[in-house]
């Protein structure tokens, strides 16, 4: 019970600081936001329900005025503005992202990356792009064009997020909530 | 750790939070019913004359709060000069930048522990559902105490790995962040469990 609260606070706080700090490098000289990553993490490593419940906790304080959000976001603007979609798909990338790692039981590196494409990339840019879509007043397939430079770095990060997850494994097995 | 809230003190700030979360979710409503530009520019106007009227320093300050919007901007006008179709992408950037400075009007002008204290009165009734208020509240705690402890710890981790690397800081950096915040989660649950607990 208490591992389970700790352990949600402290990723939820951990989201909040991958968007704090400076970007990191991806391949020589190619600088991402974590932050996103953070989200794959909570889901690869929590599993689905905490997953879900870290992003969540981390959504509230934002919403409620802590600019957290990489680029020093937050307040209601975050609903308001057109990357609305990819906030409502935070926690639901995190769940599904867990929910795989959870029942997909091959080598936890090879789970955790596909389970972090599937959710913290393919389900993420789905939500996200609808959301492009209707604030922008722009079709789905015009959407996606504004969201397809993004791409390619998003997948690397899944695979990033595979190798800390398989990190994690071997360090802290007993931490690993998704293979609880 | 600075928050969304102004500091310079307004009318504003008297009003109850609940109050101007609800309005601004009706104006927000609203906003996304009309379609054409002259009722949207008077609706963004009486957000404009409202921030003027917390005074030249909060309107600015609001006006810089809306720099994560202009790539958008940028982006709607180059696409509808290119399609001709003006009037089209003026209703759809007039409706971003009035819900936008809404809705940053109603950060700045309430205080973070105030928006909570409401979020958490929304939420009680989850407790139905099995959300336990109290471990919520510890989370809550938890959660903002431990971003400023997080970020010196990688501070500490970016110092180390400039002792040792030419290079800029790689994902690497990733595996002990992680590790640290769940070790961290382990003692603080331990802690919590010696102190009678979080139920």
């Amino acid at each position: 019970m208490e591992k389970n609260l700790t352990q949600i606070a402290l990723f939820a706080a951990l989201i909040a600081v991958l968007g704090l700090v400076p970007k990191i490098d991806l391949a020589a000289g190619v600088p991402i936001t974590a932050q996103s990553l953070g989200i794959m993490l909570c889901g690869t490593v929590l599993g689905a329900r905490n997953g879900a419940l870290a992003v969540l906790l981390f959504l509230f304080v934002t919403i409620a005025g802590l600019p957290l959000l990489s680029g020093g976001r937050g307040g209601f603007a975050v609903l308001a503005g057109p990357s609305v979609g990819y906030i409502i798909g935070f926690p639901i990338a995190a769940f599904v992202t867990g929910w795989i790692v959870e029942r997909w039981r091959a080598t936890v590196a090879v789970s955790a990356t596909l389970a972090a494409f599937v959710g913290g990339f393919v389900l993420l840019n789905i939500l996200g792009v609808i959301g492009l879509s209707v604030m922008l007043g722009k079709t789905l397939p015009e959407a996606a064009l504004l969201a397809a430079p993004f791409a390619l770095g998003d997948t690397i990060k899944s695979l990033i997020a595979g190798a800390v997850t398989a990190a994690i494994a071997r360090a802290r097995p007993e931490a690993l909530l998704s293979r609880a | 750790m600075l928050t969304l809230t102004s500091p310079h003190r307004t009318f504003a700030h008297d009003w109850p939070a609940g109050a101007k979360v609800a309005a601004l979710c009706i104006f927000t409503l609203v906003l996304f019913r009309v379609t054409s530009p002259l009722p949207l520019a008077m609706m963004l106007g009486a957000v404009a004359a409202l921030a003027l009227a917390c005074g030249g320093r909060f309107a600015a300050a609001l006006i810089r709060a809306l720099r994560p919007v202009w790539p958008f901007l940028v982006v709607l006008a180059l696409w509808h000069l290119w399609t001709s179709d003006l009037p089209a992408g003026l209703v759809i950037a007039l409706r971003m930048i009035a819900a936008l400075a809404a809705a940053s009007f109603v950060t700045m002008t309430t205080p973070l522990f105030a928006m909570l204290a409401l979020f958490q009165r929304l939420t009680a009734p989850l407790a139905r559902l099995g959300l336990n208020p109290k471990a919520f509240s510890i989370a809550l705690a938890l959660m903002i105490r431990f971003i400023p402890v997080m970020l010196a710890r990688f501070d500490q981790l970016a110092f180390a790995w400039r002792a040792r690397a030419a290079r800029r800081m790689g994902w690497q950096v990733l595996m002990p962040a992680a590790l640290a915040a769940l070790d961290d989660a382990a003692h603080v649950a331990e802690a919590l469990r010696a102190r009678g607990g979080a139920e």
